[in-house]
């Protein structure tokens, strides 16, 4: 039986280097390739000897998609192709083809220039894996080869953000990458057509939360942003350079604007302007109403929003200070943290999901005292909150979408274990679809049953459906074989096409009925006798004398030798059998005495 | 419905509508018949020879006569200049279908009609001449008055309103998407390198396929490139929008118009460039920008005038995806793809809404003035012509191909300025048409019937025709034309019980057969055989009747026979199963086989075999089958 067989080398049930590996009708799909922002040794990147032990991957891989640019899903991509070795296709979306390689060369950076590890991917390395990248479009069909074809849809996570339909003959894969089922302030919601997948593998990272209305979250956010700066307060919200930073930014200064505050905004350097010039290049992407506005007002261009400086960190007073990266883990955000952590009247705002083993991670869990790098102890006196702003789909989008594209099977990524348990519970309950949660290299194998496509003449279709095209009915054909290809056809076709000649198989059967009546008249009974009975079927007395009920001929003649009984021939061929024997065992029984 | 133009050849026969009085054109005679009546000097001038209508110009629309356009379920569109009549069928003819188009075109589109719009209501027209238009009259008006077709089809220009309802009515679409249209039909846009968005459309069935290709470009410019591939294997191909210059070059036009420039201002004189806010400018100011340092023009200003000046050139920089290789990698760095963001940068182009406002306090002169409309009959362009026209120092350069540029400029006559006709039209010419078709082989070719013959001025030129084998079938306007292909297939999908539930018979070596008796479901056009329904069981109650007492409720049909009975065969087999005494008899076309005991006769022939059975009918049905199973195949 055709089946469909996912490997999760990272992502299962885990958040962070999402790689998925999906064999479905002989073909073989990498989907994302990211690292794990809690580790630092060779846990970081997915075990691509999983895939093969020595060889290139190229030739166990068709092709392999990147949903968007997160380093948790595109950060091992330069190691996989240039340092394992793929030459294959790599296909992502106009705008994470354009943001992946500055992250990528970011994080870079960061692990050689600042850490300095070696053995490490470079910048040409960045650069040579870039140029395998397919940039797709949304909703369209990429024909990968001739039987493997792939379609993005708007995903709304980040910008560029895609869902991916994994398709081969009628068989076919949805992977949602990050999506968001809310429209944001800068992006449009997820969307998928009612699409009927195998298999929907979704991550779950809000598996178990179901979130309040955005509009609460935002003034909530904008109040504590707020009443630290009134009492001369430090905010510092560690951000990633692109996706939330540029909602929050937006938030802030409509806010700023509106109140007329005066205190200082920032924007950790180094990413910052380049990065609002993607959203203005590709605001086709963001929401309908930044799409709308943007001749007259781009939202990406803010008055209150400035670079930050390093030496600013020092200055005396209130400010807001957005700095990179979001987890906390290096960096200038960390470095900030550890500035104003000693202080009670600064706050820190997560607005976003911290991996296990990251700064932020920690205070998160209610951490106070840290150890930092040389055994030095940080307490953390600063105020610490957390403010879902990632977007991520929560449980009740999560179910949305399924209801959207009709999955006939789920599988879950991209969460914890424990909440994906209670999610598929809660799906298999609502939806009664099998749902999966495999781990990092556990195989999970879907048995898909796929229906045959065949040709139909359009004359048998024709012939089928000319009535009542609507009510369901049933047909006979003849299904002719040959080389790889199956048309169906009426059985005379059938029969013409290959030259042979019809064999005709005839019944006639003797009935005996007592009658003394004259032919004619006994005839006339066994007709309304029947025309009485079979009330759905066309029964004529023909001027000949004799009875036909569809294509069976009745005759009937007297007995040789006994004036009071009449023979009733009667005749059908095979393709009437049933009719036929039930005409002969009811003429047997006699007729119904005459009531005239 | 493929495309929805707008015919605009219409408004050369009206007076242009200036911004500012124009004591010239308010001054011109009107019209005196031949036979010396005056009545309809009012609705019509002269000048220099020219008849004009002097009204609000009128635009001819599509034929919507011929057809029910309710009855028209999908509109597809080419590229933006093939949606201008948009308005006119969405919103006045019973259409309630769903348009299908790119988002630039849409977006470009959007520009294009309200450039349109504000250019005719912002010069209100007191007068409305119909008088003319009488069948009567027209025949007594000079050429091409006289000549003019249905002029009683012809519209004013369509509102605001009018054009958002109408482009509420789009669906938004990318190239090589695939749209399902009712289970019955797939159509894709294709990249066709002509304009930003443009579209050709597949239209396929599993079996069939027709592209329409329309308005495509081979030559590199800003747009993404023509997707040649995908039209291959077409049984028909609709071809239209071909270049309207055949014989002219695009790239050396564009380098005349670079030097008609240069000198017209290195002299001192203005340069009036008449065009559409969109289009062949983005590719015209990107030529200047390499241009402008070179030929000593750094300090001249370049003027871009019209009410989506600047939504034309923003909405421009953000359509990446859809334009060609080497302008989607600057989007990577992140720089805009289209130089002109710099000349705006840089000052040397300047954009305004209208000649109202910054306009006059900034205009210096010599200049260069980009601004519509092309026809010269309303924009900003015409108030140009009247300022500049008296000078033969300035130039008005003609890069648009829509318009005659003679025709444009006869209610300016008599006129001193240097006139240039650089038309740059990238669509496809005669040459390129035939290796896109040899490329692609196409089985049928159609095409409107000006293709199929040399253009009237050049009758001696018969490389300017489509030339292809089969020849191309054409058309003309409210012509009806049959395709000539034969639908005999369509898909149906077995479902995988019942697929399991055939038994293939190998009639021939390689070739199997199976009788497939199932049930047919169809639901929005698409067709799936199901196993049929297992026959209720019989309930097992007292009451239970024999089954045969049940009319048998749908005919469960038998397959058609074939092949012929081996009569020994046969017989073993009888008596195998019990029947001691059969006898055979040889008649002269088969044998007789008879049963006695069983009161039954069995006549087999070459081709037929017939069971007549006397009395005991329980016995026949086995034997029937037995004959089923000696009979070699059953179809």
């Amino acid at each position: 039986m055709p089946e469909i067989k996912v490997t999760p080398l990272g992502a299962g049930q885990d958040v962070g280097r999402s790689c998925i590996l999906v064999s479905i009708a002989g073909k073989n799909v990498m989907l994302d390739c990211g690292m794990h922002m809690g580790y630092n040794d060779d846990r970081r990147f997915p075990d691509f000897s999983y895939i093969t032990q020595n060889g290139r991957l190229t030739d166990f891989l068709d092709c392999v998609i990147i949903s968007h640019f997160h380093l948790d899903h595109c950060g091992a991509l330069p190691y996989f192709s240039e340092m394992v070795g793929y030459d294959g296709p790599i296909y992502m979306t106009h705008p994470t083809k354009a943001i992946c390689p500055i992250l990528l060369e970011d994080y870079r950076k960061i692990t050689v220039d600042k850490k300095g590890e070696t053995n490490f991917f470079t910048s040409q390395m960045i650069k040579d894996c870039m140029k395998k990248v397919v940039a797709v479009h949304l909703h369209q069909t990429v024909q990968v080869d001739e039987e493997l074809e792939i379609k993005a849809y708007y995903a709304g996570h980040v910008l560029g953000a895609a869902m991916f339909q994994i398709k081969v003959g009628c068989e076919s894969v949805v992977y949602t990458g990050d999506y968001n089922m809310t429209p944001d302030r800068h992006l449009g919601a997820a969307w998928i057509d009612k699409c009927r997948p195998d298999l929907l593998i979704t991550e779950s990272t809000y598996a178990t939360t179901i979130r309040d209305s955005k509009r609460c979250r935002e003034r909530d956010f904008l109040k504590k942003v707020h009443e630290t700066v009134e009492r001369g307060g430090k905010v510092l919200i560690p951000v990633f350079a692109l996706g939330r930073a540029q909602e929050l930014c937006i938030l802030l200064e409509t806010f700023w604007e509106r109140m007329n505050l005066k205190a200082p905004i920032y924007f950790s350097t180094g990413l910052t302007e380049k990065a609002n010039h993607y959203y203005k290049l590709f605001i086709t992407w963001t929401n309908q109403k930044i799409r709308k506005t943007f001749v007259q007002r781009n939202m990406f261009e803010f008055k209150h929003i400035k670079a930050f400086d390093r030496a600013f960190a020092d200055n005396p007073g209130p400010m807001v200070v957005f700095a990179t990266p979001g987890m906390l883990h290096a960096g200038q955000s960390l470095q900030i943290f550890r500035k104003w952590a000693g202080n009670e009247k600064n706050m820190v705002i997560m607005p976003g999901y911290c991996v296990q083993g990251t700064v932020g991670h920690k205070i998160l869990s209610g951490q106070r005292k840290l150890e930092m790098e040389g055994r030095q102890i940080l307490e953390v006196k600063m105020q610490v909150e957390y403010m879902s702003f990632s977007a991520h789909a929560d449980a009740k989008g999560i179910m949305q979408l399924i209801r959207q594209a009709e999955p006939r099977n789920v599988l879950l990524v991209h969460g914890e274990a424990k909440k994906m348990e209670f999610l598929k519970q809660k799906i298999e309950q609502e939806f009664h679809v099998n749902c999966y949660m495999p781990a990092n290299g556990e195989t999970t194998t879907i048995f898909t049953n796929p229906s045959i496509p065949v040709d139909i003449s359009l004359g048998l279709l024709k012939r089928e459906t000319a009535i009542d095209a609507k009510k369901p009915k049933l047909m006979h054909g003849t299904l002719i074989m040959k080389d790889n290809s199956f048309r169906l056809v009426s059985p005379e076709q059938a029969l013409k096409e290959l030259g042979l000649a019809e064999h005709q198989l005839r019944f006639t059967c003797r009935v005996h009925i007592q009658d003394p009546r004259k032919e004619h008249e006994t005839v006339l009974r066994v007709y309304n006798h029947l025309k009485g009975v079979l009330k759905d079927y066309s029964v004529q007395h023909l001027p000949d004398g004799s009875i036909t009920v569809e294509s069976i001929l009745i005759q009937a003649t007297a007995h040789l030798e006994d004036q009071g009984t009449k023979v009733l021939l009667v005749s059908w061929t095979y393709q009437d059998e049933e009719l036929g024997s039930y005409l002969t065992s009811l003429l047997k029984k006699g007729l119904p005495q005459s009531t005239s | 419905m493929l495309d929805c133009g707008l015919d605009m050849t219409s408004t050369l026969n009206f007076l242009p509508l200036p911004l500012v009085q124009s004591p010239r054109l308010s001054k011109l005679p009107g019209l005196v018949l031949k036979d010396g009546s005056t009545f309809l000097d009012k609705e019509l001038k002269e000048c220099s020879g020219h008849v004009f209508v002097d009204s609000v110009p009128e635009f001819c629309l599509p034929e919507t006569e011929l057809l029910d356009l309710s009855t028209v379920d999908v509109i597809l569109i080419s590229n933006y200049h093939c949606m201008m009549a948009l308005p006119y069928i969405t919103e006045y003819t019973g259409f309630t279908g769903t348009v299908y188009a790119t988002e630039p075109t849409v977006q470009i589109g959007r520009l294009l009609m309200e450039e349109l719009v504000n250019s005719i209501e912002r010069v209100p027209k007191a007068q409305s001449a119909s008088m003319w238009k009488n069948k009567e009259v027209q025949r007594l008006l000079p050429a091409p008055l006289k000549d003019a077709v249905e002029v009683s089809m012809w519209r004013k220009c369509y509102t605001m309103p009018e054009v958002n309802a109408a482009l509420s009515k789009i669906q938004l679409v990318g190239y090589s998407q695939k749209i399902e249209l009712f289970g019955a039909v797939q159509v894709t846009p294709l990249s066709s390198g002509y304009a930003l968005g443009s579209s050709n459309w597949i239209i396929q069935s599993h079996y069939e396929k027709v592209s329409y290709v329309s308005g495509s470009s081979l030559l590199t410019t800003h747009p993404q490139p023509m997707d040649q591939a995908s039209l291959k294997n077409s049984d028909v191909l609709i071809l239209t929008g071909l270049t309207q210059i055949p014989t002219a070059n695009p790239d050396g036009m564009v380098g005349e118009f670079c030097s008609n420039l240069a000198m017209t201002v290195r002299n001192g004189g203005n340069v009036l460039v008449p065009c559409y806010p969109s289009g062949v400018i983005y590719d015209l100011l990107e030529c200047l920008y390499q241009y402008i340092d070179s030929a000593g023009l750094s300090n001249v200003p370049f003027y871009f005038i019209s009410p989506v000046a600047n939504s034309s050139l923003e909405f421009s920089q953000i359509f990446a995806e859809w334009l060609c290789h080497n302008k989607q990698t600057k989007v990577y760095l992140p720089e805009p793809p289209f130089p002109h963001a710099e000349l705006i940068q840089t000052n040397k182009l300047k954009h305004y809404p209208s000649i109202h406002g910054d306009f006059s306090n900034d205009f210096k002169q010599p200049c260069v003035i980009f601004t519509g409309h092309p026809s010269l009959r309303f924009g900003d362009v015409v108030h140009f012509m009247e300022l500049w026209g008296k000078s033969s120092l300035n130039t008005v350069i003609f890069t648009e191909p829509d318009f005659s540029y003679l025709d444009a400029l006869a209610p300016y006559q008599p006129l001193a300025m240097k006139c240039v006709y650089c038309p740059i039209d990238t669509r496809l010419n005669f040459i390129q048409v035939s290796k896109l078709l040899k490329e692609v082989q196409p089985l049928h070719v159609v095409c409107p019937e000006q293709y199929t013959q040399p253009p009237p001025s050049q009758s001696h030129r018969t490389d300017l025709m489509i030339d292809c084998q089969p020849p191309p079938m054409s058309y003309r306007r409210a012509e009806v034309l049959t395709l000539p292909y034969k639908r005999r297939y369509e898909k149906i999908e077995i479902m995988p019980e019942l697929a399991d539930s055939l038994v293939p018979l190998e009639i021939k070596p390689g070739i199997s057969l199976a009788t497939v008796s199932a049930m047919l479901h169809t639901k929005d056009n698409k067709h799936v055989l199901q196993l049929p329904p297992k026959p209720p069981q019989p309930p097992t109650s007292k009451k239970r009747k024999r089954v045969s007492d049940d009319v048998p409720e749908c005919k469960p049909l038998k397959p058609l026979l074939s092949g012929s009975i081996p009569v020994d065969q046969f017989v073993q087999t009888l008596e195998k199963h019990g029947f001691s005494d059969v006898k055979v008899e040889d008649t002269a076309k088969g044998h007789i086989v008879l049963l006695q005991e069983a009161e039954t006769l069995i006549q087999i022939e070459e081709d037929s075999t017939h069971i007549i059975c006397d009395n005991d009918e329980p016995l026949r049905v086995p034997e029937g089958r037995k004959v089923k199973f000696c009979c070699s195949d059953a179809v």
